[in-house]
């Protein structure tokens, strides 16, 4: 599944449109999880436009790849790429958060069409990821369970508990990603809860980290390749420590604690959207550069 | 205390509940490839040898990590899968409560939860290990369904029901061997319906769990040394619970005791409480239960004992219930 130069280009504009729908549904909402969703914009939109073997058609297609949004505080990402995609219509966008709304901060399985897990509680989703990949086996289905957690909430000790279990069953039809954008709530992860050395950690639990831009779409793809290509295989689960920056694209959200939530107003509005055409040409210029 | 009976020896069945619990799931299993059994280190404990044993792919042991083990289960579930979730009750509602709330029952997933060890029937284990909130837990989650079987053919039935009913499901039984409630299993169980065990019009003992062998032994009793027609009601759904039996017995007897291995905080006598003050209809009304504490350590029927949900203790409840004067008006009709 080598990226072609024409995939990264259009993999760009696709992650450079979610990054513009993400910051209108923010606004439409009056506020939101912007921080959290621009950080794993990327991944999501490599995941969605080129890795998950799903049906536009049949969402709920029983052979289908799952992927668990585990921070699911990103639902404010996750909705728009989840409605351009066709699952659900582009209006409800406009009524993100609002009374009696389908969609919510938090993504509801029953509610959003696509949504493979509802999540919002942290540290949730690797172990039901886990058990996605382990009914694949039992139902004899060839499926690839993708999971995205955050970093902040490596500090629930669920997660360790599933990476313990992804490692003892050798689950490697199964791909853990981490969101490292070094933010929390409360400030940088190295000063309310460290997690460093984070790879060593994960190695030591069994799996083959791979580290990776997370905001550079060659990068992700190498780096799923590798995992792809490990599926139901005897190497070690792979896990993509993906480093990301919180507010990727918008220069007074970037690797800014504070706009983990944050509230959007009109001048802010034109600014960010400013920002991130912006950070879309450099970025394309990149892809020009370094595509083969 | 007043008279009755008192214990000798635990009457034994060639089968704990637990182990009926786990030949069901390998009866189940055998004819329904998509059930799976997960268990955090309690495989022996839970009794679900017998399925690990006929089919070891479909038996997952994640250690000791019931968090895991919940959202593993309801993952398993999201993907098409039936998974049968055992591990001690006091752990399956509080330990990996955020996972019941959120994974098993916001998303209403076909998880069935068999939670083992319930009430104080490991007495000897202390606290950490009595089950005595999860019932005020359990029911009060959306979508779950709460069973609490009697005995060992009563768990039978209820975890076949359990398959049969879309959704999550929580049966909690008790640790070791119960009272012989059922000989035969063919007695009418019906989810969300109540049992009757013993007819009565003076008043009615509504029981659950192994509290209903303790309420029917308690109401031959007083049929016979009192002259007391003592209903009795076994609830082994606590939810839905069936509110209809709970009506009619307070119309027809307008006394109610209820009777539960469980905190008189949020179980059974809060549920039929609840039901009683809706109805509007004020009655002589009595919980017998753990009070809010923490319980003793100790023999399972010790501590029943010493708390008053053994048949001695419902014997005198009847007794006080029976000689108090509760009722302001005789016609409930015309307040209506």
């Amino acid at each position: 599944m080598a990226l072609t130069k024409q995939e990264w280009l259009a993999l760009e504009k696709k992650a450079h449109e979610l990054r513009r729908l993400c910051l209108d549904t923010t606004f439409w909402a009056g506020s939101g999880h912007i921080g959290g969703g621009m950080s794993a914009m990327d991944v999501m939109t490599v995941l969605y436009h080129k890795y998950l073997n799903i049906k536009k058609d049949d969402p709920n297609w029983a052979d289908r790849d799952r992927f668990v949004l585990s921070k699911g505080h990103a639902g404010v990402a996750y909705a728009p790429l989840l409605c351009d995609f066709g699952y659900n219509d582009m209006e409800q966008l406009k009524t993100f958060n609002l009374t009696n709304s389908k969609m919510g901060i938090h993504l509801d399985a029953n509610k959003v069409v696509g949504v493979d897990a509802s999540t919002g509680s942290l540290g949730h989703g690797m172990p039901i990821a886990v058990g996605m990949a382990f009914a694949a086996k039992v139902l004899g289905k060839d499926y690839m369970t993708y999971c995205l957690t955050g970093d902040g909430e490596l500090d629930e000790g669920s997660n360790w508990e599933a990476a313990m279990t992804i490692n003892h069953f050798n689950v490697n039809n199964l791909v853990t990603i981490v969101d490292r954008n070094h933010n929390m709530i409360d400030g940088n992860t190295e000063d309310i809860m460290k997690l460093e050395p984070l790879a060593d950690k994960f190695t030591a639990f069994g799996f083959n980290v791979i580290k990776v831009d997370g905001h550079n779409i060659k990068e992700l793809c190498d780096a799923l390749d590798i995992a792809a290509a490990n599926k139901n295989g005897s190497g070690k689960p792979v896990l993509i420590l993906a480093d990301t920056v919180k507010g990727a694209g918008i220069k007074m959200m970037e690797n800014n604690y504070k706009w983990h939530y944050g509230a959007i107003d009109e001048t802010m509005y034109e600014q960010c959207k400013r920002d991130l055409d912006a950070y879309y040409q450099a970025r394309v210029e990149r892809a020009e550069k370094e595509a083969n | 205390m007043a008279g009755g009976f008192v214990y000798t020896a635990v009457e034994s069945t060639a089968m704990s509940t637990a182990e009926y619990y786990g030949n069901t799931l390998a009866e189940l299993g055998r004819a329904h490839p998509e059930i799976v059994a997960l268990t955090a280190d309690l495989a022996g404990s839970t009794k679900i040898g017998v399925f690990q044993q006929e089919f070891p792919d479909r038996f997952f042991n994640v250690g000791i990590a019931e968090q895991n083990m919940f959202g593993i289960g309801a993952g398993m579930a999201k993907a098409g899968c039936v998974p049968f979730i055992s591990t001690f009750s006091v752990f399956a509602a509080l330990r990996s409560a955020d996972q019941l709330h959120t994974d098993i029952c916001y998303q209403n997933v076909n998880a069935k939860i068999i939670a083992t060890h319930a009430g104080t029937s490991f007495g000897q284990a202390g606290s950490t290990h009595h089950a005595i909130v999860d019932l005020a837990v359990a029911r009060s989650l959306p979508n779950l369904v709460v069973i609490c079987p009697a005995d060992g053919v009563e768990t039978a039935n209820a975890v076949k029901a359990a398959y049969e009913h879309q959704g999550p499901v929580f049966i909690r039984i008790n640790r070791g061997f119960d009272r012989v409630l059922y000989a035969d299993p063919d007695y009418g169980f019906e989810l969300g319906k109540a049992v009757e065990l013993h007819e009565g019009t003076d008043i009615t003992v509504i029981a659950t769990g192994s509290c209903a062998f303790q309420a029917l032994q308690a109401a031959n009793f007083l049929e016979g040394a009192d002259g007391l027609k003592v209903r009795v009601l076994n609830i082994h759904t606590i939810k839905p619970i069936d509110k209809e039996a709970i009506l009619k017995a307070i119309k027809d007897t307008r006394r109610i005791i209820t009777v539960e291995d469980h905190s008189v905080i949020g179980g059974l006598g809060a549920a039929v409480a609840e039901i009683m003050a809706d109805s509007g209809m004020a009655c002589g009304f009595k919980r017998l239960g753990h009070p809010d504490q923490f319980a003793p350590i100790g023999l399972h029927e010790d501590i029943m004992s010493i708390i008053g949900i053994d048949s001695n203790g419902i014997i005198e409840a009847v007794r006080e219930t029976m000689g108090k004067d509760f009722e302001q008006d005789d016609n409930w009709e015309d307040e209506v």
